[in-house]
């Protein structure tokens, strides 16, 4: 299945939360990726039926998701808040979904959903008592319960461990290897890298690039990096790197140099043989805009 | 109506503290009317007073605030009705739930204690416990479906249901003649008097008027709930 949107965008008041956008969520795992504050949420809202498009269509196969409630037939949402009805225990309040949809057998759909998230030993101990990871699988056990063809996810791998963390994230794999149509969203690109064949940025409500990760990971590595450098002759070492055409600019600062390289992998490289022929000790390298904000910054500008 | 939501808007409502709040005005009524009682004092006109100012006047607007409120304003609060609402259930048919939940409390814990109370004072005497039961009952399955409206339409719920269940249902309505035309429990008051021939109590609120603006505010605030309740938007914390 689908989620097509089409001219999306939505404000509060005067503050545009969402803007502009047109993608196309299909079979596969999809991530969201963006900065916190970046519109993910509104926008997986609006996929999700809890949230009106201002301007714009939001379908799923061609049907209208908001006020549709027929589409939660296809949708399973695990919400990033993590309120669940903590007197329940996980497995009532997986059995409760699974009554909810009316499924056949809803014992049995429940006990697979627990199994499949790794929550059989504690599904008779009330929510309340559950670690933020469990409650996380919990919830994403209710929204399997009916084997969705579309799993929308907020920010899932927030408050789980390590180990809990690669589980969803192998499930989540395995899911879209399946053909289902999952959507997540995240403000971590080594999550997003690691499980989505395909990522959509999202950067200041703006769709800031879509793509293949290697694609955006490429184009998030060759942008102009800016490192400091500290060394045993700055004025030297500088000189020697201005040389190549891998550095753009090099500023001499009273705490070392800033090299602006244009070339990140050759700069990489060129930067130890350089110090080394020009008889420098480098005493420290670090990336100076290293940040996600700047590498979404970045891609904005570079996609405007 | 759905049974799951039901079983789980139950245990919500009876699970927290709210219960003890539910418990404690019946209690405070049947308290009262045990006291009068033992005192001496259970007469009709002191059963009338009772009933007017306290079962009707205080106990079920409240009762009606905390049922009615209950069902649905904390769970739109902490996000858990999404759980419910993600589902491939019409939105109407949540609201009806929710508010055959709250009707049901109001049911047990305001007309059956008005009627216990009324009982212990008079007995069955000029049909004051019957006519005030029954006023309870229909004026609290209005308040329940009000309040619940209120609840799935604003996050201060509960401020405004005090204000309004103090201000124009207590003061304004007692003081202001017009307003008392718009007062659920002046309503409830004339139901009550249909069926109690007591001539200590007389209401002037017509039935002719009483029931159709019962019936209209009950199913015009569960119908425009579930039409809320199908435009729910989660605004993100972002």
């Amino acid at each position: 299945m689908r989620i097509e949107l089409a001219q999306v965008s939505r404000w509060y008041g005067n503050v545009v939360a969402v803007n502009d956008i047109t993608m196309t969520v299909g079979p596969g795992v999809t991530g969201l990726l963006g900065p916190n504050g970046a519109g993910k949420s509104t926008l997986l809202h609006m996929m999700a039926g809890f949230l009106a498009p201002s301007g714009g269509t939001v379908t799923l196969d061609g049907d209208r998701i908001w006020r549709n409630h027929q589409i939660y037939r296809s949708i399973g949402l695990v919400p990033e808040r993590e309120a669940v009805y903590g007197f329940l225990t996980g497995w009532q309040f997986v059995l409760s979904s699974a009554k909810l949809h009316r499924l056949p057998d809803p014992e049995d759909a429940a006990g697979k959903a627990l199994a499949l998230v790794e929550m059989e030993s504690a599904k008779d101990r009330r929510i309340e008592t559950y670690s933020k990871g469990m409650r996380q699988r919990v919830k994403v056990a209710a929204a399997l319960v009916h084997d969705p063809q579309v799993l929308l996810l907020d920010e899932p791998f927030n408050g789980m461990d390590p180990r809990q963390r690669l589980h969803l994230m192998d499930l989540v794999a395995t899911m879209g290897a399946a053909g289902k149509t999952i959507l997540f969203s995240s403000h971590i690109l080594e999550e997003v890298e690691r499980v989505a064949q395909h990522i959509e940025v999202l950067v200041a409500g703006r769709h800031a690039a879509s793509g293949d990760f290697r694609e955006i990971r490429r184009r998030m590595t060759d942008r102009p990096h800016l490192f400091r450098v500290r060394s045993s002759d700055d004025r030297r070492l500088a000189s020697a790197l201005i040389a190549d055409a891998s550095s753009g600019a090099v500023s001499l600062t009273e705490t070392g140099l800033e090299v602006q390289a244009v070339d990140f992998r050759r700069f990489t490289r060129l930067l130890p043989r350089v110090a080394r022929d020009a008889d420098v000790r480098v005493w420290q390298v670090s990336p100076a805009d290293e940040d996600l904000e700047s590498v979404f910054s970045y891609l904005i500008n570079r996609s405007s | 109506m759905n049974g799951v939501i039901a079983g789980i808007s139950y245990r919500a409502l009876l699970g927290r503290r709210r219960i003890w709040l539910l418990i404690l005005l019946p209690l405070v009524l049947v308290a009262m009317a045990t006291l009068l009682n033992l005192i001496g004092a259970a007469d009709e006109r002191t059963a009338v007073t009772l009933m007017r100012t306290f079962a009707i006047g205080t106990m079920l607007p409240l009762l009606g605030l905390i049922a009615g409120t209950g069902v649905i304003a904390p769970e739109i609060d902490d996000g858990t009705i999404i759980h419910l609402l993600a589902k491939p259930i019409s939105r109407p048919v949540i609201a009806q739930t929710k508010f055959a939940v709250a009707a049901s409390m109001l049911a047990l814990f305001a007309a059956v204690p008005t009627f216990v109370a009324a009982y212990l004072l008079v007995n069955l005497e000029s049909g004051i416990a019957y006519g005030f039961a029954l006023g309870a009952l229909v004026g609290g399955i209005a308040y329940a479906a009000v309040f619940m409206l209120l609840g799935v339409l604003t996050r201060h719920a509960v401020t405004i249901g005090i204000v309004y269940a103090l201000v124009w249902e207590g003061v304004v309505g007692n003081f202001v003649p017009g307003a008392r035309r718009f007062s659920i429990q002046q309503w409830a008051q004339s139901i009550a008097d249909q069926v109690s021939s007591s001539p200590f109590f007389s209401t002037e609120i017509t039935l002719g008027f009483a029931v159709p603006a019962l019936l209209i505010v009950t199913v015009g605030a569960v119908v425009w709930s579930g039409q809320r309740l199908r435009g729910f938007s989660l605004t993100g914390d972002e």
